[in-house]
């Protein structure tokens, strides 16, 4: 920084105007608005209907277990759970693996066609996922797979986002020397990559698998499509047909919803250093 | 390059093996079901139990005779432009100018971090959970948007939010800025951050106002991120499903204003059970966004020039 600047920087730092002050109350109001209907949501889960129904509450019920249990009459939400952390589990999982092996291979080996085998991961990246979903429905029924979760959790290994960002990461912290004397020390190909490339891409391989974990978690279309049976169905089809199977009984629909959300607001109040990282990691590479 | 290609050649067949099993999954999961797709649109299909029956042209007659006619499809790109047009610019603007001023050096804001996560909060959450929660909130008579606008005494009457073709509209519209604005903010925000700070030194010493810095400064470096948010977001805009869907409980209601495309995809594939007419319109989808993000690209480039 040249003195000039260091000067005007110094200058201003001592006093909060009333331009600051402003600026705070904006984004306060703004942080206000983010989390304001996730607030509702919560206090309407602890009300009764009658309660919901007169007027707006803006602190906790008692209601909450009645609710609960009012909920669980009709909807399965915790085998939906079991559902989804099964298919994002395990998905993430494989793809972790997989993902992190095609990343090698195109970071380490000089085979012909690379580059160009690459590209194509690159060019699929822009393609939206819901323009194939009747090929995709189609070839869902051909391999038998229909009301299967494997029908879910197989495709997540195609992560181009995935290979690409860790193909990057080996590029710049795996140098080639470092496979090619492990090569003389007399190890393996597979050796390689499942003692020493692994743990090296970890950071990598946390930052996209969280991504992609988070993003199958919320994933309603494909699974709509192959899910048509009800035990088998994950949080977000449970959720998305709140609305037809409660009616009006809006505090056992906001106890579902609420359940489906809650998590998911705790691992970000716990994780959300990391995530946000993860974001910015990804865009400046990308 | 060659003798690069032949130093490692003994290795090269693992790297055929390694990256073996993603292009498997690849081909037969995305590449396969679009050519598939596409197949299917030259057919008749009723699903499961019949074999599709190939009709040649018959489903793009069709395609093409509504949107001649005005029918639903026209109807659903029609909707599909409106709903991402009235999020789009709301969230780009908006994450802008946060992100300019939350990179501000010159204004003692406390709490970046904080504000940084809770605005990329929404974001993280299902869509699914999101569209059924404002459901519920933006319910009539008692939903509690009416509850709030009515106590801070904005409206006199409660209003039947998603009976007014607008305002399921508008409403769609502002989830998905409220969903979204918080990671474009963080994208451009890095964005800012890579600017070398000789060039914000440069302006200063040039005597440049904020505007002027960020107008000559800021904006011309941030456009390869632009661009390339403005393309995805295309993509996915133009793909929108979850919240409509979910917020009309997949009738696309009020008279199916607020139908998407990709909401008819689904409507004509699995609850009509036309999966051959379907996939003429998912044909008729990824062309338009074809054309449409290769237009982007173009006048973004010229502009560039």
């Amino acid at each position: 920084m040249s003195t000039v600047a260091v000067k005007k920087y110094k200058s201003s730092s001592n006093r909060i105007g009333i331009g600051d002050i402003l600026l705070y109350i904006f984004l306060i109001g703004l942080a206000v608005i983010c989390f304001l209907p996730f607030y509702f949501m919560i206090i309407n889960s602890t009300h009764n209907n009658q309660a919901i129904a007169q007027g707006l509450n803006l602190l906790p019920g008692k209601y909450a277990w009645a609710n609960y249990l009012k909920m669980k009459e009709r909807v399965n939400i915790w085998r939906g759970f079991l559902n989804s952390l099964f298919v994002s589990g395990v998905g993430t999982a494989l793809l972790a693996y997989f993902g992190t092996l095609t990343a090698y291979g195109f970071s380490k080996y000089k085979f012909v066609g690379n580059k160009a085998l690459f590209w194509v991961i690159l060019c699929s990246m822009m393609i939206p996922p819901q323009l194939g979903v009747i090929g995709f429905y189609d070839v869902v029924q051909k391999l038998n797979l229909l009301n299967n979760l494997w029908a879910l959790i197989i495709p997540m290994i195609a992560s181009a986002q995935f290979v690409y960002f860790v193909k990057l990461y080996l590029d710049s912290t795996l140098p080639d020397s470092i496979v090619e004397s492990a090569r003389i020390d007399g190890a393996t190909e597979f050796g390689i990559f499942n003692k020493m490339v692994l743990p090296i891409a970890s950071p990598s391989i946390a930052t996209m698998g969280m991504f992609n974990f988070i993003n199958s978690w919320n994933q309603l279309l494909i699974p709509q499509i192959v899910l048509r049976k009800e035990h088998l169905h994950t949080v977000p089809i449970l959720v998305a047909n709140a609305k037809g199977v409660y009616r009006t009984d809006f505090s056992a629909a906001y106890m579902a919803i609420a359940i489906s959300v809650v998590p998911i607001l705790i691992a970000f109040a716990i994780f959300s250093k990391y995530i946000i990282g993860g974001v910015t990691a990804g865009s400046v590479k990308g | 390059m060659f003798k690069r290609l032949t130093r490692n050649d003994k290795y090269a067949l693992y790297g055929y093996v390694f990256i073996l099993p993603f292009f498997v999954i690849m081909s037969i999961f995305i590449i396969f079901p679009i050519l598939e797709t596409f197949y299917l649109s030259f057919t008749d299909w009723q699903g499961a139990t019949t074999p599709p029956v190939w009709v040649g042209l018959k489903n793009y007659k069709r395609l093409f005779e509504d949107i001649s006619k005005g029918g639903i499809f026209l109807q659903s790109i029609k909707n599909t432009w409106i709903l991402w047009i009235c999020n789009v610019i709301p969230q780009f603007v908006g994450a802008l100018a946060l992100a300019v001023l939350l990179t501000d050096k010159s204004n003692k804001i406390r709490g970046k971090e904080f504000f940084r996560a809770i605005y990329y909060l929404p974001n993280l959450i299902t869509m699914a959970s999101i569209a059924a929660l404002f459901s519920f909130l933006l319910g009539y008579p008692n939903g509690a948007v009416n509850d709030l606008l009515l106590a801070l005494k904005i409206l006199k009457e409660p209003f039947y939010f998603l009976q007014n073709v607008w305002a399921t509209r508008l409403s769609v519209s502002t989830i998905l800025t409220w969903m979204w604005f918080g990671y474009t903010m963080i994208i451009f925000m890095a964005g800012i951050k890579a600017i070398p700070e000789e060039l914000f030194e440069a302006a200063r010493v040039d005597g440049a106002n904020k505007w002027q810095t960020f107008r000559f400064v800021t904006l011309p470096q941030l456009r390869s991120i632009m661009t390339y948010q403005v393309v995805t977001s295309i993509i996915g805009g133009l793909s929108m499903y979850d919240i409509p869907q979910v917020l009309t409980n997949g009738t696309g209601a009020p008279q199916n204003k607020v139908t998407t495309m990709v909401m008819h995809i689904y409507r004509q594939g699995f609850t009509n059970y036309n999966l051959g007419y379907a996939s003429a319109v998912a044909i008729g989808l990824f062309v338009h966004i074809f054309i449409v993000v290769l237009i982007a690209l173009k006048f973004i480039n010229r502009k560039e020039a």
